[in-house]
């Protein structure tokens, strides 16, 4: 693994919904093959700033970016950038699953045959390969023709990882992706994050401190500091670091339960 | 004291009770009755008239040669209503995923309640409509000596139809949750083929039951197109003909029979018809419904 290669770059970024600011000048470097945990209290900009990499603000009116995401060298905020094939690299997990009302097997290739044809053949691979992957296959390979939502939520959490991973994306977001999960469910998610880390950059929003602790290598803190203002990043370090010995009074009075 | 308050509370809930019941089921009663009262009245035709002649003969000439064929007016109503569902639909259907999908929000607050005070123009004014505008046109747009077609009442009950279309479809639309479109963008989909692929499928019940009663509005109409078809009943094949379909001939004949004759009665049979095709659609339409609720 190669511990210090820089994926994306992030420079004096702030957001604005209409002309209410609420992320200001962060600046930061995600490695890749790693995972980097956002934490911090509820409502300070953490799913807005993880939907700023897939640019899926965008689907709200009225929102506004500044600065840059450099990801391998090119801001994606320029003009010239291709969305839906930025989106195709850049996978998305939501907090709540929500897999498609279609079958197992339509959910999964919902995603590569909107980027190209493939045969039947391939698309059968494809499925086995991305379910494998998301170590659902074993739970589901007898069933792949019936209604994604039967299954069970941890099921589904884990379908819709590898409906991401059918696209063969580069990163991969994550928005508390557990939250709605029962602890069993959620052990299952984690350890499937740690393989995945070894092919894939992923960013995790997540309010659960233990589970940034657990699974994350880098940890960003982000804070409100008072109503009305926007977020900042408060510190970035290795999530050891931040665990064990913040260099901000703030970050320790958060990781230690004292607000949030 | 108290108990007879207790006793008073009892007495109200099971008067309450009992009204609401009564009506309830009056409906239920007045529709029983409706086709209690479509079969007693068309019960003397069936008995005299050769049913297979009926249903099988070409000639509707009631008063003439008093002959009964059902055929003309069948294939007269379903001219009409045929034509109306092949422009209703990709109109109706279209119109729906560009209010509820595409447009921006201060469009659809707009064209929703335009389009749903449409369904409440009456349909002699659209009938009006019919002849002074759209008959002139089709005459001359297809060189023909009369412009009362089946086309003419195709294109008018499908502009009738529309606003019920439209409506139900983009319900079912503005039903389908966001966390399927957010899904379908997150994958690299585009606006056009999250909706194509993604909500049309999920709100399919929705729409099929908007056509359906889009359907039953198309197939009871009568005033428009009593006045805009021509009323002509003849077997025909195409649009370019004048028809007549089986309610405008309700509608044309009843007044000159005579009441309790075989004339009189043939009409009550093809309203039986009428009602039992209606009927149907409504039927399959409540299950597509009821199918949405479920999901």
């Amino acid at each position: 693994m190669n511990d210090d290669k820089i994926k994306i770059k992030v420079r004096n970024y702030g957001f604005y919904y209409g002309t209410v600011k609420v992320l200001s000048d962060v600046n930061m470097d995600i490695q890749e093959n790693a995972i980097t945990s956002i934490i911090g209290p509820s409502g300070c900009g953490k799913t807005t700033f993880l939907r700023t990499f897939n640019r899926m603000n965008e689907l709200l009116p009225n929102t506004r970016v500044e600065g840059e995401i450099i990801i391998d060298g090119i801001d994606i905020y320029k003009d010239n950038i291709d969305v839906v094939d930025l989106r195709k690299r850049i996978g998305m997990v939501f907090q709540r699953p929500n897999p498609f009302p279609k079958t197992i097997y339509e959910n999964i290739i919902y995603g590569p045959r909107l980027h190209r044809k493939y045969t039947k053949k391939q698309l059968g691979s494809i499925v086995e390969s991305s379910l494998k992957r998301a170590a659902l296959w074993d739970e589901v390979k007898h069933k792949l023709n019936t209604n994604a939502l039967d299954l069970s939520g941890g099921q589904q959490q884990r379908l819709c990882i590898a409906r991401v991973l059918a696209v063969n994306p580069e990163i991969i977001l994550m928005d508390e992706p557990a939250s709605a999960l029962d602890p069993i469910s959620t052990q299952k998610i984690e350890d499937l994050m740690d393989e995945l880390k070894e092919n894939y950059t992923i960013i995790i929003v997540t309010h659960n401190m233990q589970q940034a602790a657990r699974v994350s290598q880098k940890a960003a803190f982000l804070l409100t500091e008072s109503t009305g203002e926007p977020a900042t990043l408060i510190e970035y370090d290795d999530t050891n670091k931040i665990f064990t010995n913040p260099r901000d009074k703030r970050t320790e009075d958060y990781i230690t339960g004292r607000f949030g | 004291m108290a108990r007879l308050k207790t006793r008073l509370r009892d007495i109200k809930s099971f008067i309450i009770y009992r009204f609401v019941f009564l009506n309830g089921i009056i409906s239920i009663i007045v529709l029983g009755l409706i086709l209690a009262f479509l079969i007693a009245n068309s019960i003397r035709f069936f008995l005299s008239y050769p049913i297979l002649e009926f249903l099988t003969g070409q000639k509707w000439s009631p008063t003439v040669l008093e002959k009964f064929g059902f055929l003309p007016l069948l294939t007269g109503s379903l001219l009409v209503t045929f034509g109306a569902i092949v422009i209703a639909i990709p109109l109706g259907i279209g119109s729906a995923i560009y209010i509820g999908e595409l447009a921006p929000r201060a469009v659809r607050e707009i064209l929703k309640p335009i389009i749903e005070v449409l369904a409440t123009i009456p349909s002699v004014v659209i009938g009006f409509i019919g002849i002074k505008l759209l008959a002139p046109i089709i005459k001359d747009l297809f060189n023909l000596s009369i412009g009362l077609t089946a086309l003419a009442g195709s294109v008018m009950l499908a502009f009738m139809s529309l606003p019920t279309i439209i409506s139900i479809s983009e319900d079912a639309i503005n039903a389908v949750p966001n966390r399927y479109r957010h899904a379908s963008v997150a994958l690299g989909a585009t606006k056009w083929e999250t909706t194509y692929r993604t909500v049309i499928p999920s709100a399919s019940s929705g729409i099929a039951a908007a056509v359906m009663l889009g359907l039953g509005r198309i197939v009871g109409e009568t005033m428009t197109v009593l006045m805009i078809t021509g009323n002509s009943p003849r077997i025909v094949f195409s649009w370019l003909q004048p028809v007549r379909t089986i309610t405008a001939t309700i509608a044309a004949e009843m007044g000159e029979t005579v009441q309790g004759g075989l004339h009189y009665s043939s009409l009550f049979a093809i309203g039986l018809i009428l009602f039992l095709i209606t009927f149907l659609i409504n039927f399959i339409s409540d299950r597509f419904i009821n199918k949405i609720r479920e999901s």
